[in-house]
């Protein structure tokens, strides 16, 4: 444990030295000793957090603090110890990652350069604290950290508008969810008589009704952090605004957080009424499909990308919701499957979409430009980029032999011992995790097929696109590493149960066991996919060879490709993005509210058409502007209070001293 | 794993491609041509084999690489189907799923190699493709849950044939309607009309050749066979629903099912020589219907 902090201070110190400002020579010292910080730091804590993993013994830590609210006491346990491997995992790569992604940068420089290291290593030490947080003030200020670190990080290009207001909508969104979780944590600290979480246990004999509302304010206020529909709003803006590693990180790893606590607190909680389980199945099943339906309409590739983390989250929701239901009805089965293909999407969904996202930086770092519509035929000038891209979708999409498919059969299996039930308690919530799961893997298989394609399949579709170059080695070492990971977790996959195990041993205490019959049976049914894994790849190295011989001796020609008889087939004759999502968009406009613009052709020889799409987040637009819009008009008329004068504030502040004091009186 | 299993698949392996045949002479008899002969499949395939192959500029690795990854899956969901009471190679609870997304690995394939060309017609053929096995998806994997429900068993081997055994009259409307649901999604994941014409000569219209025109040589062999492959994966699913494992012989079992998956390719047959293919738009609205009758059959086991 005292590694785990002094690594987390090192990583500390190392952002504050970045930050001292060195003349501007030769290389970039401020980058290379805030990645060097979090590298090395993210490398020592993770030796820890795979320790408690694999024994699966928790460590605890308590040191009095001279503040009236409790003490700096910090755990790790198997549950901390699954996310912080994540964390730090993906934090490493991201660094490294980021201290290519930024050298060039340095040349013209960014009004957020200076204290970027400094916020990004904050943003790591906070999300670790945030999970190995023990006490609810220690949370919330870790909590408060995180999202103010990661709130420099979105606004790090803030020279432009639209950065700007993409931070502003994120600072909201998140200290909107904060307000719930304070009060949900006043109302624990009141209830319980302190904030350390050993404490809450007192609140299980506590009425359900109360317990209820408290589960509720946590699904709100962890949900805006996790992004689940309809509050993921900012997801969409802060992805594509902030710099690709920091999108990574974000996506990857911080949303998670929100997951964690949620976990944590139903934990705290105890032993869950059937219903929570079907909420958290609703909004998984909302969340997935509505999150893929949004990312198949947007051109934007990191906007795509963001929409993929509300789909994401909704299929861990899905997972934990099915865990909640299998605790509540006493089936161990149930329970472990669902709660172990959840935590594990948890780690997949960081591997994946942190892939994904650097591979997407590393397309925006060669072509400036994040419009799909205006790529193409990458692949020749980005041969690793590519392929990291190409895994990473199959991966996301949940095709075999990737990591994708472990944690959705998981989450599967869990469904299909729902629906073996007789309760229609447990029948109905195992169809529809069913029904949308079938659905989801579907259209993110479209969607991604649809990503990849465009940009960087077929030819490019504007010129800037054939000066597209490789990454440097610094930005592909990440990628080359995440999409190896991507297949050794589906091979290695029965050895993780385990690991799985011993964290829900720690959601639902002593329930259960590291070997008993159940982690024995999701053994098994893993072993058989790490192996149908494995026999894919082998007839896959087979069926290259038998090609290859049937190949030789004859000589490939190369040609066009079949031009249907039209001998000047230029690249905008291809299938773009839009037209390639447009039926499956189509189906959906009623959850999309598309907006089109165009002008069409008229009369002879037309000269100027254009046609353009433009999908708008439908929760945004009527549930949030509108919301706001009325606040906004409710709070004008308490607009008098603020005086602009110094002296009347003060006059407030004694006023309100008096009050109290009378109060206390 | 037992010898017979192992011939079992050999079987499938070689008879797959005879399904194309028997389809086309049941066209061709309802046109009252002679039709190409019933083993036209394999000489298209051998013809193939021996031939170099034609590259587009424009393609990458991407395009070379899918045919092979989409015959592996074929190949690998393959060892998973059962030939009536004669068990699969491989079984395993859940084994439907890897079956499921295996064919989804097929289909990613043959839809990035299609982009791969930059054509506007594959393009659009590999749209319509996702589109399409998006809503078939459900359809398959909720039906799969009506069987898992009704015998208790999570595998397909062990649950098809306990589906198969447990028929009585009370069950025979679930089985009609799971029938129905799966019959679609074996229309639609084949390439068959009503969802797609095999024979069209317009890439406008046509949705799974479209997206290999410009495959050729091997790559195209591979296509084929992956094909022939899927055809019968699908078939065998909805045969065995009502293939009963009674005998312990395996060679009647065997021929039990032979004879049924040549029943299906002739009602396939008649269904392409009576039928037009519909109009793209109306696709989805069939495919919903198969989700509606799987959902429908899931609701009678329910009760």
């Amino acid at each position: 444990m005292s590694v785990l902090l002094f690594c987390l201070l090192a990583m500390t110190a190392g952002g504050v030295c970045s930050c001292i400002p060195v003349r501007p020579g030769k290389g970039n010292p401020s980058a290379a000793i805030g990645a060097i910080g979090i590298i090395a730091g993210s490398f020592g804590a993770l030796t820890t957090a795979i320790k408690v993993l694999v024994n699966g013994r928790p460590i605890n830590i308590k040191l009095e603090w001279p503040s009236p609210l409790g003490a700096f006491s910090v755990g790790i346990d198997p549950l901390a110890g699954f996310f912080l491997c994540a964390i730090f995992g993906l934090a490493m790569l991201a660094a490294l990652y980021g201290w290519g992604y930024n050298a060039p940068l340095g040349k013209e420089k960014n009004p957020g350069d200076r204290c970027a290291w400094l916020w990004l290593s904050l943003l790591t030490v906070s999300m670790a604290l945030v999970v190995i947080a023990r006490n609810a003030v220690l949370f919330l200020l870790a909590w408060e950290l995180m999202s103010l670190s990661s709130f420099f990080l979105v606004a790090f290009e803030n020279n432009q508008e639209k950065v700007r207001r993409a931070a502003w909508t994120y600072l909201v969104a998140t200290h909107l969810g904060s307000a719930f979780l304070l009060v949900m944590f006043v109302l624990m600290g009141a209830a319980a008589g302190s904030f350390e979480y050993d404490s809450f246990s007192a609140l299980h004999g506590h009425n359900s009704g109360f317990i209820n509302l408290l589960f509720i304010l946590a699904i709100i206020g962890f949900g805006t952090k996790a992004g689940f529909y309809p509050l993921h709003v900012w997801l969409p803006e802060a992805h594509p605004a902030a710099p690709s590693h920091v999108s990574a990180l974000m996506s990857g790893v911080m949303i998670k957080t929100g997951i964690y606590a949620l976990i944590r607190l139903v934990a705290i909680l105890g032993p869950p009424p059937a219903w929570w389980g079907w909420i958290l199945v609703a909004i998984g099943a909302v969340s997935g499909v509505l999150g893929v339906v949004f990312a198949l309409a947007q051109h934007d590739l990191k906007r795509l990308l963001a929409y993929h983390s509300v789909e994401n989250i909704g299929i861990i929701a899905l997972g934990l919701g099915l865990g909640l239901l299998g605790w509540s009805y006493d089936n161990q089965f149930i329970m472990i499957a669902g709660f172990a293909g959840g935590l594990l999407h948890v780690v997949n969904h960081a591997v994946f979409k942190g892939l994904l996202f650097l591979s997407a930086g590393s397309v925006l770092h060669a072509v400036n430009c994040r419009n799909m519509e205006k790529m193409g035929g990458l692949l020749k000038n980005m041969p690793i980029t590519g392929a990291a891209f190409f895994t990473g979708s199959a991966a996301i999409s949940g095709l075999p032999p990737f990591n994708g498919f472990v944690s959705e059969f998981l989450i599967y299996t869990a469904a299909i011992a729902c629906i073996l039930q007789n309760r229609m308690g447990a029948v109905l919530p195992g169809i529809m995790v069913i029904g949308s799961l079938a659905l989801i893997g579907g259209l993110a298989a479209a969607c991604f097929a649809k990503a990849f394609g465009v940009v960087f399949l077929g030819e490019p579709r504007s010129p800037d696109m054939s000066k597209a170059h490789e990454c440097g080695w610094a930005m592909r070492l990440p990628m080359i590493v995440l999409s190896v990971a991507c297949l050794l977790i589906a091979l290695l996959a029965p050895f993780i149960i385990p690991a799985l195990c011993s964290a829900i041993g720690n959601i639902a205490t002593g329930m259960v066991t590291r070997d008993g019959a159940v982690p024995g049976l999701l053994k098994t049914a893993l072993t058989w996919i790490s192996m149908g894994s494995l026999i894919f790849l082998i007839l896959l190295v087979l069926l290259a060879l038998l090609r290859r011989n049937l190949l030789q001796g004859h000589s490939a020609e190369k040609t066009v490709t079949w031009d249907c008889g039209f001998a000047g087939p230029s690249p905008r004759m291809q299938y773009t993005a839009s037209s390639f999502a447009q039926p499956i968009t189509n189906m959906f406009r009623r959850a999309l509210d598309i907006r089109t613009h165009s002008s069409l052709p008229a009369g002879f020889f037309p000269k100027n058409a254009s046609f353009s799409t433009h999908t708008d987040d439908t929760a945004h637009r009527y549930f949030f502007a509108p919301l706001f819009r009325y606040l906004d008009r409710a709070m004008a008329c308490l607009r008098w209070i603020q005086e602009g004068r110094v002296q009347v504030y003060v006059l407030y502040i004694t006023v309100i001293l008096l009050i109290l004091l009378l109060f206390a009186l | 794993m037992k010898l017979e299993n192992i011939c079992a698949y050999i079987l499938a392996l070689i008879t797959a491609p005879l399904l194309l045949g028997a389809i086309n002479r049941t066209k061709a008899f309802f046109a009252g041509r002679r039709g190409p002969p019933v083993f036209q499949a394999y000489r298209d395939i051998a013809k193939l084999m021996r031939k170099s192959a034609v590259y587009s500029g424009t393609t990458t690795w991407v395009f070379k690489a899918g045919p092979v990854a989409g015959l592996a899956a074929a190949l690998l969901a393959l060892m998973f189907m059962p030939l009536g009471g004669v068990h699969s190679l491989l079984s395993f609870n859940g084994d439907f799923l890897l079956v499921a997304y295996l064919l989804g690995v097929m289909r990613f394939c043959t839809v990035t190699a299609a982009l791969d060309t930059g054509s506007s017609f594959e393009g659009m053929g590999a749209s319509r493709e996702v589109q399409f096995a998006a809503i078939a998806e459900p359809a398959l994997l909720l039906g799969m849950i009506v069987v898992i429900r009704m015998t208790g068993q999570m595998s397909l081997t062990a649950g098809l044939n306990a589906f198969s055994s447990c028929l009585t009259a009370e069950s025979g409307p679930t089985a009609i309607l799971l029938l129905m649901a799966w019959f679609l999604v074996f229309l639609v994941e084949n390439a068959r009309i009503p969802f797609d014409d095999p024979n069209t000569h317009l890439e406008l219209t046509m949705i799974h050749e479209v997206m290999v025109l410009d495959h050729g040589g091997p790559d195209f062999a591979f296509i084929l066979y992956g094909a022939a492959i899927k055809l019968w994966i699908l078939g065998a699913l909805m045969v065995n629903l009502f293939v009963p494992a009674m005998t312990a012989n395996p060679l009647v079992e065997t021929a039990a099912v032979l004879a049924g998956m040549f029943l299906l390719a002739i009602v396939v047959g008649i269904i392409e020589s009576s039928m037009a293919r519909l109009r793209l738009l109306r696709v989805p609205q069939l495919l919903i219907a198969a989700c509606a009758f799987s959902i429908l059959a899931l609701i009678l086991v329910l009760r």
